[in-house]
């Protein structure tokens, strides 16, 4: 149901849109607020758990600017619940945004450049992450949140039981997949899922691909580009060969795969221990985590998978104290102690990913004590990312696609042409130029 | 129901003749299947959903599908204590929209149908046939442009935007029309004209009460539509303390790559979501299965 909905969703809010603008073109100014004197009142749409809470922490602190969090559910309906409101002007002030929904919500004008009222936020986050809230332009869109960065996880004992390493390569990785099917043909490695466009994503972005760059005021799609079809044609290749699993991730049979150890190994992100403690419950601290297996031997690079920021919209009539709130949350250590406890967030501020509130591991991984400074030296190898206005619809591709080639084992080369198609039509639909 | 019709012998027919079937009570052996397999298919999920509601987080996806768990009271608990009981609330949204909601439809399709099928003016039949087309437009499609108007009344995230677009359902004027031309006799309508009595006291007295069993179809098919509608409200509504039931749960299943799914909680929520509906039904059936034509005239 919630397929054909987002597809209604997003069909019809780029109906409603009054015409697609050039990136370059957009973002409003933001001179035109009212003063902010005396007390003012912001809405946030956000979907992290116990965000109430933490707005609570900064109304204590500020009586003058009220933050009511209203909760809302994640993904990409909500970006088009945002377009919607922002085209009727009835965008609450501040939103959650996730990093690739970010040029999607400039290029219909519901967020706004916040540049001048953040300072000098930058430094407090790695310059791959900033890179993803300015879009490559002077303006600063959002202030980022949590983030993903990429990890490979897998069964300790059972890796030991089969005399299998954590692969440092994606090619040890392909001969740990053969070799765990020569020793119990019942089990595999993992699974290629095509149902979260997110890992695939990911996966090209550790591999250098860019997806979505501006040539001039042209956008240039590299859905194809060779670093895409690398990442296509190794996971085409074990799917084919029935090295790793077709089954999609997050059903009740992976969970039941993962729970039995039917499956035993896990390309992932950061926050997978939540995940993991909820799908195999049974498998409590037989799990470690270690740095996604490189292309290059010696080479040092992850991909990110999820994670979110807090933008301001152009309907807001209080910029500035919602660009002070945003920054307040996603860097002040009191707001990133609570965020981190009640959301249970990654935070993308580098300060805190090795402060207190992270210095115990996850439960679930109580096994790996130093799991969080792990992390934070991988978070620091993350490769640059860039998203285009319609992320959407390559992710729906993506899921179509490469759904079906991934069931028929049939190799990923034609549905990877297919998804870049989709991009480049549906850019051109939306009136963008697109370089060839 | 309909095997029951084939069962019984015709009115007027002798069981047990040479003509038709030799017994009276044969069974028909493929329709009852089929409708069997039907029943099944309807069933299954919802027997899914209870007894998955009584598994805890860990049982839920590692236990036998329908062993029955352990967990049906701690789910309970944790629904009810999940951001301070705001199911309740969303529980007493849904109720609103759906009992007024429904209740004002059921008002406005009466009086329309009955205008429709008993009073002729000018251009009834181009009014009727534009209602028919809307019986053919999902709702769906009309809901973003429906926000587009809210917003321009400046409307929007209140209780009233919710409830407003579902005042007009044109399948209940529809109905409303087809049971009032079925059920009210226009010489009865004459016949109390000639008593003197006003349009209204001829609506109210008279042609209400015959097309009440028609007006609770009316008012139970508006009533589970507005239930389980998601889009309308999930685009109207910004602020969660409004949310209706079906889109607050939502909010519990998608809460972000880095949080697990609240399933346990999704599907307790799931389930005390149709026992209102089924109290519902069986409090509404006996007014519900009164023929539609038992009225005064006979021809």
């Amino acid at each position: 149901m919630s397929h054909t909905l987002h597809r209604r969703l997003a069909a019809t809010a780029t109906a409603v849109a009054l015409g697609a603008t050039a990136l370059t073109a957009c973002g409003s100014s933001g001179g035109d607020d009212q003063a902010d004197s005396g007390p003012v009142s912001l809405t946030y749409w956000a979907w992290a758990p116990g965000m109430d809470k933490v707005a609570d922490l900064w109304n204590k602190k500020n009586p003058d600017i009220k933050v009511t969090v209203k909760k809302q559910a994640a993904g990409d309906d909500l970006v088009a619940k945002i377009i919607t409101a922002s085209k009727a002007h009835q965008a609450p002030d501040l939103v959650q945004a996730e990093y690739q929904a970010l040029p999607t919500l400039v290029s219909n004008d519901a967020l706004a450049d916040i540049s001048r009222e953040i300072g000098d936020t930058e430094k407090e986050f790695a310059p791959g992450v900033w890179q993803q809230t300015t879009l490559g332009t002077d303006a600063v869109y959002a202030v980022p949140q949590d983030s993903g960065p990429m990890m490979f996880y897998y069964r300790e004992d059972l890796f030991k039981q089969y005399g299998l390493s954590a692969p440092t390569t994606w090619d040890d990785f392909a001969k740990t997949a053969r070799a765990l099917k020569k020793k119990a043909p019942d089990k595999a490695l993992t699974t290629f899922s095509s149902n979260d466009s997110g890992l695939f994503a990911g996966l090209a972005q550790q591999a250098g691909a860019q997806w979505w760059t501006v040539d001039g005021d042209k956008w240039k799609v590299g859905i194809d580009d060779p670093a895409t079809r690398k990442v296509a044609d190794f996971w085409g290749g074990l799917v084919k060969e029935g090295a790793v699993d077709n089954q999609p991730m997050y059903t009740p049979a992976w969970n039941k795969a993962l729970n039995t150890g039917k499956q035993i190994a896990w390309v992932s992100a950061v926050w997978a221990p939540g995940t993991l403690t909820t799908a195999a419950p049974e498998t409590k601290g037989k799990w470690a985590m270690a740095p996604l297996p490189q292309w290059t031997k010696g080479d040092n690079a992850t991909g990110s998978w999820g994670g979110s920021t807090t933008a301001v919209t152009t309907d807001s009539r209080h910029k500035a104290a919602a660009a002070k709130f945003a920054t307040w949350l996603n860097t002040d250590p009191q707001a990133l102690a609570a965020l981190v406890k009640e959301s249970g967030i990654y935070p993308a501020a580098t300060a805190a990913q090795t402060s207190g509130a992270l210095a115990e591991a996850p439960d679930f991984f109580a096994n790996q004590p130093d799991f969080y400074m792990r992390a934070a030296a991988i978070a620091k190898t993350t490769a640059p990312a860039s998203w285009g206005p319609n992320v959407n619809v390559a992710y729906t591709a993506f899921k179509d696609k490469f759904a079906h080639a991934a069931k028929t084992r049939s190799g990923f080369g034609a549905a990877l042409t297919a998804m870049r198609d989709a991009t480049v039509a549906d850019l051109k639909k939306q009136g963008f130029e697109v370089a060839p | 129901m309909s095997t029951l019709l084939k069962a019984a012998p015709a009115p007027g027919t002798t069981p047990g003749t040479s003509q038709g079937p030799p017994g009276p009570r044969r069974t028909a052996l493929l329709p009852t299947a089929a409708l069997l397999l039907g029943a099944l298919y309807c069933l299954l999920p919802v027997a899914w959903v209870l007894v998955a509601s009584t598994k805890s987080g860990t049982e839920l996806f590692s236990t036998f599908t329908f062993l029955p768990g352990t967990g049906f009271a701690d789910n309970l608990a944790d629904l009810g204590a999940y951001r301070d009981g705001i199911y309740w609330r969303w529980m007493a949204n849904s109720a609103l929209y759906a009992g007024l909601g429904a209740l004002l439809s059921t008002i406005v399709s009466a009086l329309s149908g009955y205008a429709l099928a008993l009073y002729r003016f000018r251009g009834r039949e181009a009014v009727f046939n534009v209602i028919l087309a809307g019986v053919l437009m999902p709702p769906v499609i009309l809901a973003i442009p429906q926000y587009l108007l809210m917003a321009k009344a400046g409307m929007t995230d209140s209780y009233l935007s919710v409830l407003l677009p579902l005042i007009l359902s044109p399948y209940g004027v529809y109905l409303g029309r087809i049971y009032a031309g079925a059920a009210i006799p226009t010489e009865l309508v004459e016949a109390g004209r000639v008593d003197g009595a006003g349009e209204w006291r001829i609506f109210l007295r008279i042609a209400v009460p015959m097309m009440s069993p028609g007006l609770v179809t009316i008012f139970l098919f508006q009533f589970v539509a507005i239930w389980n509608n998601f889009l309308l409200p999930f685009i109207m509504l910004g602020d969660d303390e409004k949310f209706p039931m079906t889109v607050g749960l939502f909010t519990l299943l998608s809460q972000g790559s880095n949080t697990p799914a609240l399933y346990t909680l999704v599907i307790t929520g799931a389930l005390l979501a149709i026992v209102p509906l089924i109290a519902l039904f069986l409090v509404v059936q006996r007014f519900w299965s009164l023929d539609l034509l038992s009225g005064a005239v006979k021809s």
